[in-house]
């Protein structure tokens, strides 16, 4: 089986969230990246599945170079190889045609992600990939299992449920909790990384559909009111009266 | 040219967040000097889809076959295509549900329009600039996006925009057939469980929450919260560690890597308020911390607070809330 494992770098989740240039940018000043925390359980259970089925778990990033210690670490994790698309990820759909290209080209059974990046919590790439590829996407998932050879079952989030889909290969998925205990690199995997293969591929032009043009910040809480405990009651009535939540 | 929203039902009724999003297309229809017209597919009652009138929709247009009862998102895709091209529809509105966002995304695709998820506020239609606000870095900021196509697709954070309910009278309902192929429901669930919510309220529609985290000891302190939560009429919640070792379900969970809600009222019992979570409820209207340790972060990002042992005032605050005319 050949599984296809997109991850995206973004900023660890303790960042102080900061802007520049007239708060045109992001400030990556003093900001640790990390690999996507949802993508990890998309990796994670990938390598599962190799461990139990056989096959190759491939990674693939869209993004500049500095995402690469992270597409190591993923190798660290167990992945066997990975690409990057050395490209700007400009928006959903631009990553998407980008993922699309790539998986077209290296006929993959399976495509997984998480179920959205921290950072741009766009929630949209996986549908765009299904979509583009005509093939079936299941979001967010948090159980994946092979049914057969070319049949996989999963357990997919609906507000206030779930649902459970059976589907065949190919397919993409987004992954979230609790699909698996995602895993950390240990030092025979940190080694070995290191020679794994890491290719990288220039864009397959490709537009983007939205433009960022502008970043604000919620307003600051102008500080909290503390209520006895004794008198804990007091609050329910000002919930009610002063705030008008009740 | 119209703008189309979609809206979603449960048990025969729309959604809050469906009702939300309805509230939104129609003010951005108003702004475009056109009309709403909204679909619906499934488990809806024609008479509901009839009082959309009253979030300033003209007309739905309503696919009541009985295999879309359950959701399948290529047969969805398809009816909401079909209306989109039968009401020429140059905006889409969808509320940010794993549904809404889902089909918002594929028919970006097939449309060749532009997406934005995680929208908080109406767009700012400026000549040719078309501009929404949607959420980004997990909750610590907002984001400016043009959207540069042609069709403009939009998935409405929940509990971000207030309904309207004086928008007008009854809106008509068309029935509408897509046509659907057998291919259409290859990736249709087997199965659809719902969750037994005791006939409490659902975490991602709820208007107020009650949360608790590690503070609360164990799950045999629980019935407090879901105590206080029935008075309220509160969905009950809690923090990552709280799942993880079992008191709690995996749905209950929020924050970065859960669920993220926005409610007016969010209380949270015996949770510090670690950074991740916070990213699942900062943009909650009010937030009210309850917490033994005067030090606890949690505190700085809340608008009430109460310095105490949880055990102890969640029961004060109990009674209190019995007291209340409802
Ligand atoms: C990548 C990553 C993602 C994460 N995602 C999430 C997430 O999505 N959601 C999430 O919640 N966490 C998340 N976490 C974990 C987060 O960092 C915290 O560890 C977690 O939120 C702490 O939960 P807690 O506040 O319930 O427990 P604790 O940190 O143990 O805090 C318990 C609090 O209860 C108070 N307390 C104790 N006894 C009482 C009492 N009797 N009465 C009142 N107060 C009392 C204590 O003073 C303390 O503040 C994530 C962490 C990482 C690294």
């Amino acid at each position: 089986m050949k599984i296809l494992v997109c991850i995206s770098n973004v900023p660890d989740t303790t960042s102080k969230i900061n802007f520049t240039g007239d708060n045109k940018e992001f400030d990556k000043n003093g900001v640790q990246y990390v690999i996507n925390p949802w993508d990890e359980y998309a990796l994670t259970r990938a390598i599962e599945l190799k461990e139990a089925k056989g096959g190759s778990v491939t990674v693939l990033n869209v993004g500049e170079a500095d995402a690469e210690p992270n597409i190591r670490k993923a190798l660290a994790i167990g992945a066997d190889d990975a690409i990057r698309v050395n490209a700007h990820p400009k928006d959903a759909y631009f990553v998407a045609q980008q993922i699309t290209a790539v998986a077209n080209e290296g006929g993959y059974d399976m495509i997984l992600m998480g179920k959205e990046s921290i950072d741009y919590n766009g929630f949209q790439v996986h549908n765009m990939v299904g979509e583009m590829m005509g093939i079936p996407s299941v979001t967010p998932a948090f159980k994946l299992d092979m049914v057969d050879d070319s049949t996989a079952r999963l357990e997919r989030e609906i507000e206030g449920g779930k649902e459970v889909v059976e589907v065949k290969l190919p397919f993409v998925a987004s992954a979230q909790q609790p699909m698996c205990e995602p895993r950390i690199p240990n030092m025979r995997g940190i080694m070995t990384a290191r020679t794994k293969p890491l290719k990288v591929v220039e864009p397959t032009g490709g537009e983007a559909k939205s433009e960022y043009v502008n970043y604000s910040k919620p307003e600051k809480k102008s500080g909290v009111k503390l209520i006895e405990p004794e008198n804990a009651g007091e609050l329910i009535k000002l919930l009610r009266n002063e705030a008008k939540v009740l | 040219m119209s703008v189309l929203v979609f809206v979603e039902g449960l048990n025969g009724e729309i959604k809050k967040s469906s009702l939300e999003a309805a509230s939104y297309g129609s003010q951005v229809a108003q702004a475009m000097g056109t009309t709403a017209t909204a679909v619906a597919i499934g488990d809806v009652h024609e008479e509901a889809l009839a009082k959309l009138g009253e979030q300033g929709i003209s007309k739905v247009l309503y696919d009541a076959d009985d295999r879309l009862k359950q959701f399948v998102a290529d047969a969805y895709v398809k009816v909401i295509a079909k209306a989109a091209q039968q009401e020429s529809a140059k905006v889409l509105v969808f509320s940010n549900s794993n549904i809404g966002a889902a089909v918002g995304s594929k028919l970006a695709v097939r449309l060749n329009g532009s997406l934005a998820t995680n929208v908080t506020e109406l767009p700012k239609i400026d000549g040719g600039n078309f501009t929404v606000t949607r959420g980004v870095f997990s909750g610590k900021a907002f984001a400016q996006v043009n959207l540069t196509s042609d069709v403009k697709i939009i998935a409405v954070k929940k509990n971000s925009t207030d309904i309207i309910s004086n928008g007008g009278s009854a809106a008509t309902v068309e029935k509408l057939s897509a046509d659907l192929a057998e291919s259409d429901f290859a990736a249709a669930p087997k199965e659809t469980v719902m969750q037994d919510t005791g006939g409490g309220v659902l975490l991602p529609e709820a208007e107020i929450v009650v949360s608790g985290g590690r503070g609360m000891k164990g799950p045999e302190n629980w019935h407090l919260i879901e105590e206080l939560a029935k008075e309220l009429g509160a969905a009950t919640a809690c923090s990552k560690p709280v799942s993880d070792i079992g008191w709690r379900p995996h749905h209950e969970h929020v924050g970065q890597t859960g669920i993220t809600v926005s409610p007016n009222l969010y209380i949270a019992a015996g949770i510090s308020g670690a950074i991740q979570h916070l990213a699942g409820v900062n943009s909650s209207k009010v937030i009210v911390v309850i917490n033994k340790d005067p030090e606890a972060p949690f505190f700085k990002a809340a608008d009430y607070g109460i310095v105490g042992d949880a055990l102890e005032v969640l029961p004060k605050l109990i009674e209190a809330a019995k007291a209340l005319d409802k």
